[in-house]
């Protein structure tokens, strides 16, 4: 059973239709780029996928549950799937340890004692077990945006929501992000990530999810897709890049 | 006749002064904790409450102080409410307070950035969650500044209690000058009395905004 179902989602920003019904699966251990222009919907569907964005109609079903509108549901939603922004969002006033701790201690209820070895754990995960006290203004974007994973990987989510995490980044920060979501895949980890990273959709990806006009406009193996795109949307789209 | 020498009259308004710093005293802590609700209902997700508390910032801020101390003092002892000068000033001063204090950390909870609702969303945290440990904490370093700042209107504003017949340094002003005729000494002492009371709180207030701009985080 796929660990995210989207079933004929729609969503609209006034008049305009974002996603024109959406199907997907995303099976456990998965890792799933997504790729596209910019306002064809990659982001919208991200967004929806962790209850940022309401959508219309159509449903979204995480581990067998379905994701309704309330509040109670959309946290029960968030607590299994994480989410790292573009701009990682990091809380200022905290340091990288804190920003670690502070879902674990707020919503779980742990103990400091409880939650400081878990945020030690996932700092070192991201290879940032050093940067424990410093505040986010000390670190660079490539720390931060790390601090930013190990801050959803605190919570212990079933998968990962990454929306354009290297977009932000000065060049030769991306690839130290990028090794570590590379490792989370290999680990196991389901992931869904809109990214404008092909090389690294290919090399790491299971699937590709080509979006246009709010639509999954042509989807499949990375290899298949990058090597012989069959839209000629999807040509334009990386003969764009190339 | 009574002849006022000079320190008849500094020590006649240094002992009207305390009643003015009282007043502002109470009326920044008083409007601080309304202020806080205000805000409260004002930022909030339930409508009523927002609707309302827009509209009392907006009568409080469209009305001037003056009427709003008329209505208090005039108003409530027709509706049999036994309203002396220094409670009806208290009020007035409490609730106009409050308006703008809303308002001034208003500006300061909508200047978080909307990714950080979004990343403390995202990581499974209430409403309450996010406010109390990463917007707050983020506005309070943005709202302390103003805050020290607005004070100051704050404690000139009580000047205004005077016309209602609360004696505090305005008032105590007007009748050593009815006895002394020497208007120009005792407004003159009067007002060097007001600004040695928000000359500090005015350099507070920048000395902060330098201090707090210069430790703020990201």
């Amino acid at each position: 059973m796929s660990l995210i179902e989207i079933r004929d989602l729609h969503k609209r920003f006034g008049a305009v239709e974002v996603l024109k019904g959406i199907d997907l699966d995303i099976a456990a251990g998965e890792v799933v780029a997504i790729i596209g222009k910019s306002g064809s919907g990659k982001s919208t569907l991200l967004r929806c996928m962790n209850g940022l964005e309401s959508h219309e109609a159509g449903s979204i079903t995480v581990g067998g549950k379905v994701l309704l509108q309330d509040e109670e549901h959309l946290r029960a939603l968030r607590l299994e799937v994480g989410m790292v922004f573009q701009q990682f969002n990091l809380f200022p006033h905290l340091t990288a340890g804190r920003n670690v701790m502070l879902s674990p201690m707020v919503v779980k209820g742990l103990a400091e004692a409880e939650a400081k070895p878990i945020a030690e754990k996932v700092l070192a995960r991201v290879g940032l077990a050093e940067k424990f006290g410093s505040f986010p203004d000390q670190l660079s974007g490539g720390q931060q945006q790390r601090v930013a994973i190990a801050r959803a990987l605190a919570m212990n989510p079933k998968a990962l929501l990454c929306d354009e995490i290297t977009s932000a980044l000065d060049p030769e920060l991306v690839n130290e992000v990028l090794a570590v979501v590379k490792s989370l895949a290999a680990d196991g980890m389901t992931l869904a990530m809109v990214t404008h990273e092909m090389r690294f959709a290919r090399d790491v990806c299971d699937r590709v999810l080509f979006m246009h006009q709010g639509r999954i406009h042509e989807s499949g193996r990375p290899e298949d897709v990058f090597a012989s795109p069959k839209t000629p949307e999807l040509q334009q789209f990386l003969g764009a890049l190339s | 006749m009574i002849d006022f020498t000079a320190w008849d009259i500094v020590r006649n308004l240094l002992l009207a002064a305390r009643w003015t710093v009282a007043l502002s005293l109470v009326a920044f802590a008083l409007g601080g904790l309304v202020g806080l609700l205000v805000l409260f209902a004002r930022v909030g997700r339930a409508k009523p409450l927002r609707w309302g508390a827009v509209a009392f910032i907006e009568v409080f801020q469209g009305t001037p102080l003056l009427m709003q101390l008329f209505l208090v003092f005039f108003g409530l002892p027709l509706v049999g409410v036994d309203t002396p000068a220094w409670f009806a000033a208290c009020l007035a001063l409490t609730l106009w307070t409050a308006a703008f204090l809303a308002e001034i950390w208003r500006g300061c909870v909508e200047s978080v950035p909307k990714g950080q609702w979004e990343a403390s969303a995202s990581l499974a945290m209430n409403y309450l969650q996010q406010m109390r440990h990463v917007v707050l904490p983020q506005a309070l370093r943005l709202a302390v500044p103003p805050t020290v700042g607005f004070s100051v209107q704050v404690v000139k504003g009580t000047a205004l209690a005077s016309i209602i017949g609360f004696v505090e340094l305005s008032k105590a002003s007007t009748m050593i000058t009815n006895a002394s005729f020497q208007p120009f000494t005792v407004y003159g002492a009067a007002a060097a009395a007001y600004f040695l009371l928000c000359f500090p709180l005015s350099a507070w207030s920048r000395r902060l905004e330098r201090t707090l701009h210069v430790a703020h985080r990201n």
